[in-house]
């Protein structure tokens, strides 16, 4: 992706161009475009995206996080075709224009914390992501440019326990204190149970 | 000599006085509605007027535990939420009833993780289960009524099944305990 | 609670507290605490608030009673198994999050639904989006005292609900949408019935708008209370009526439009104060918008191959089995099967109408998985474990106007049958995260209110 001259006309491309150093990759899948960026530049790159006229970003819309322990590797799953399956006969191939790119590899980045940027007055939307690795998965807070973020950045320490730099009251939200691990993370089991009082019988 | 106590005569007015008692007070229900999710869309609609819950002079719910003396539980109950269940329930003063009201309150319903509790009667003894996701108002009329069976007769009689409404062919046929 | 409580009094902060101490006159802040069992907090939330006689200080929040782990049991099963949780998310529309749902999935397919399964599916959503405004000002509006209201509204409810019934076979935990379709067209006479039904409730809500919309206790109440202004909504994101009220004619349906709502004239009400009575305003305006979209769509629905009548060869699907598995197959092309009321979620009859034609995602009409192989290999390759829709490795957000908000679903797919990760955007946790700086500076009263006008729905919130 890095090697493509970006395409200044598109919200990316400016971004790109803004943020050589920043910008890890870009996409565009199904018509919505991912700017995936290091954590470094996160907070340069928000306040960019807030304030400058072209982008105007003034909602962070939702804020959340994905854990790519399993991606591709799902056990749960029928194993995944080395390549795709051919289309049956009833249908017709569409052409391929958008890819979507991982990117880094597992090892690298275990989460991704995902922001969507919405614009209400260019009403265009961006989605930026921030790869962290498991072995330290600060990145820092946007609750001093969005109120909205306090409570999202919240919930993803809560359910995926990434710490975010600068957050002013870091506490769990939907779980409760006493609750041992974070949830959401692959790697915690889904009837693994932490009941607060033990059972009548 | 001085007189005798009739045993006999005793137990029939202590009988007759708790037929008495469960009477006036299967038609006085003081619900303490203890409503979390969905179930309670459809409990309004079963206190509002269409169903009209106070027919069974249930309609006047209690915000306080020590008013009521029938805990609806109405929606799935989290392990965070446990502990408060359970505290209103020790509030309540004897005599109390507890419904189970939705599934999810009577074993979890499809709510199967970390975060559930399956079923209420994990943390809180519960006389009537009203299952459904949620329950259809005629449904929690229906539980109702055996609410109101229960508290008339105490605990010593075992409930009818209540006749079933759907044509015979649509009957489930009867089944001997299986193994599952 | 009290050892996590973090607010000082703020006799502690501007370190008066030796001489407060000291003084005959002593005023000390009360903590008091509302929830998470309250009739006004619906459902359940604890709200601490720091009270300077009446007068709300501060106030902490606390949520998350209701968490059920929607996203992760969304990861447990395959692509349609997420819909059943879906109904439950915000449990008062339930037909929005459906069709918000399916949208993300099939975005990432790259299918689009037919187009009168998309005037359906704006039918709904606005039936859905009226009770949920119903219910909403209903219920805040006796929390006020005017229990009339609510039940009036209950009963105009229950008329939707019918409605929403007859289409869908439930009244609340409809799991109606799929991905790349419905699962049944709209049955016989649906436009006449939804016409009356929306006459009754225009009479209805007469009757409530001239019960509170000027009355004087209702006003004073919702006037001035729980203000926020344009710049703060925005800053706390916020959507939905919420953010109409303080004057931004911000609607997804308007701004990036989904299904046909393009293609249908409505009006964005908007206020101008950001106070509780201009939220009420502005969800009573909504209704009566939603009803022209319902109107204008029922006229335009495309009529499409429907036919769901069963006479002539009819075949029960059993029989029809037993037939093919004698061979006796020729004609079976064209015979209808009676199904099961159960099964009837897509016969033939209706089956392109209202589903994409996409093998993919979309079940084949029972009468074929019934009645040829293609049709069976076609349904066991969406049933059958670990095949099931397979979307190519990607992400969608997909956003749609919900009750409250903007409803956003985002679904992150690697290319097996269940979704890696689905994350919800829940409307209101934007607008419960500005819920302390709405009550500071109000009475305690104002309290029950500016919640109701929030419209918490815990199944949204904790998810």
């Amino acid at each position: 992706m890095g090697d493509e001259s970006p395409n200044i006309g598109t919200l990316t491309g400016a971004i790109q161009v803004r943020f050589p150093q920043r910008v890890m990759a870009t996409h565009r899948f199904r018509g919505q475009e991912t700017v995936l960026v290091k954590r470094e530049g996160l907070l340069e790159l928000a306040r960019f995206l807030k304030d400058e006229p072209p982008m105007r970003f003034d909602f962070l819309m939702d804020l959340t996080c994905v854990d790519y322990l399993t991606f591709g590797i799902s056990p749960s799953s029928a194993p995944a075709l080395a390549t795709p399956s051919p289309l049956p006969y009833y249908m017709k191939p569409k052409p391929v224009q958008e890819t979507w790119d991982r990117f880094v590899s597992h090892d690298a980045c275990r989460f991704e914390v995902v922001y969507h940027f919405y614009s209400s007055t260019h009403r265009h939307r961006l989605r930026v992501k921030v790869p962290l690795s498991s072995a330290d998965p600060v990145v820092d807070s946007l609750t001093g440019l969005w109120a909205a973020a306090n409570w999202f950045e919240r919930e993803v320490w809560d359910l995926f326990g990434i710490r975010f730099a600068g957050h002013p009251d870091l506490k769990r939200i939907l779980m409760y204190e006493s609750f041992q691990g974070h949830p959401l993370r692959k790697d915690y089991p889904v009837r693994k149970r932490q009941p607060l009082i033990g059972p009548l019988n | 000599m001085g007189s005798t106590i009739d045993v006999a005569k005793l137990n029939w007015m202590t009988t007759r006085l708790d037929e008495a008692l469960g009477w006036a007070r299967k038609f006085s229900i003081f619900q303490y509605p203890f409503v979390t999710a969905c179930c309670g869309m459809e409990y309004m609609a079963v206190a509002a007027s269409h169903y009209d819950v106070d027919r069974f002079g249930a309609g006047f719910p209690r915000f306080s535990p020590r008013q009521a003396d029938v805990l609806f539980v109405v929606g799935t109950i989290s392990h965070k939420i446990a502990p408060v269940l359970k505290r209103i329930y020790d509030q309540m003063t004897e005599p109390k009833w507890v419904v189970a009201f939705g599934v999810c309150t009577c074993t979890g319903g499809f709510y199967d993780n970390y975060a559930t509790v399956m079923g209420i009667d994990t943390i809180i003894p519960v006389d009537v289960y009203i299952p459904g996701c949620p329950p259809r108002p005629e449904n929690v009329l229906d539980g109702l009524i055996k609410l109101q069976e229960k508290i008339a007769h105490g605990a010593k009689v075992a409930l009818p099944a209540s006749p079933s409404s759907r044509p015979p062919e649509l009957q489930a046929p009867h089944r001997p305990e299986t193994h599952l | 609670m009290s050892d996590e409580w973090s607010i000082k009094t703020s006799a502690q902060e501007h370190g008066l507290a030796t001489r407060h101490s000291l003084l005959a006159t002593e005023t000390r802040h009360m903590f008091l605490n509302v929830g998470p069992s309250h009739p006004a907090m619906h459902g359940i939330v604890q709200i601490v608030v720091e009270l300077d006689g009446e007068r709300v200080l501060n106030a902490s929040v606390e949520i998350g009673y209701l968490h059920r782990a929607f996203e992760k049991e969304s990861e447990r099963g395959p692509y349609n198994n997420v819909i059943p949780y879906t109904d439950r998310l915000n449990y008062v529309s339930p037909l929005i999050n459906n069709f918000g749902y399916c949208l993300a999935v099939e975005r990432l397919l790259d299918i689009e639904a037919t187009e009168r399964c998309q005037y359906i599916r704006v039918i709904m959503s606005e039936l859905s989006r009226i009770t949920d405004h119903l219910t909403c000002v209903g219920a805040s509006a006796m929390e006020l005292g005017a229990f009339t209201v609510f039940l009036y509204m209950i009963k105009a409810r229950e008329w939707l609900w019918e409605l929403i019934e007859s289409v869908t076979g439930a009244r609340l935990t409809i799991s109606y949408g799929r991905v790349g379709g419905v699962k049944a067209d709209l049955p016989q006479g649906f436009a006449e019935r939804t016409r009356r039904a929306l006459e009754d409730v225009r009479r209805v809500l007469l009757e409530c708008d001239g019960l509170l919309t000027r009355n004087r206790i209702f006003m004073d109440r919702m006037q001035g209370t729980g203000r926020i202004s344009k710049e703060r909504a925005i800053n706390y994101s916020m959507t939905g009526p919420f953010l109409r009220a303080t004057g931004v004619a911000l609607d997804v349906r308007k701004a990036n439009p989904y299904f046909v709502y393009d293609r249908l004239s409505f009006d964005v009400p908007t206020g101008e104060h950001g106070d509780n009575y201009d939220r009420y305003l502005v969800r009573m305006e909504e209704m009566e918008q939603s009803m022209r979209i319902i109107e204008q769509a029922l006229t335009r629905i495309p009529s499409g191959p429907v036919n769901v009548d069963h006479e002539g060869n009819v075949l029960p699907a059993g029989v029809m089995v037993d037939e093919a598995k004698m061979g006796r197959v020729a004609g079976f092309k064209q015979a209808r099967v009676r199904l099961d009321p159960t099964l009837e979620g897509s016969t033939r009859g209706y089956h392109d109408a209202v589903n994409a034609p996409e093998r993919r995602a979309v079940l084949p009409a029972k009468e074929d998985t019934y009645g040829n192989i293609e049709g069976l290999m076609s349904h066991f390759k969406l049933i059958m474990v670990g095949h099931g829709i397979r979307p190519p490795q990607g992400e969608y957000y997909s956003a749609v106007e919900g009750a409250n908000g903007e409803l956003g679903f985002y679904v992150v797919s690697d290319g097996s049958d269940r979704p890696y990760r689905v994350r919800v955007r829940p409307p209101c946790f934007t607008i419960m995260a500005a819920l302390p700086e709405l009550l500071v500076g109000d009475m305690m009263a104002d309290i029950v209110p500016t919640f109701g006008s929030v419209n918490m729905i815990g199944g949204e919130l904790d998810r």
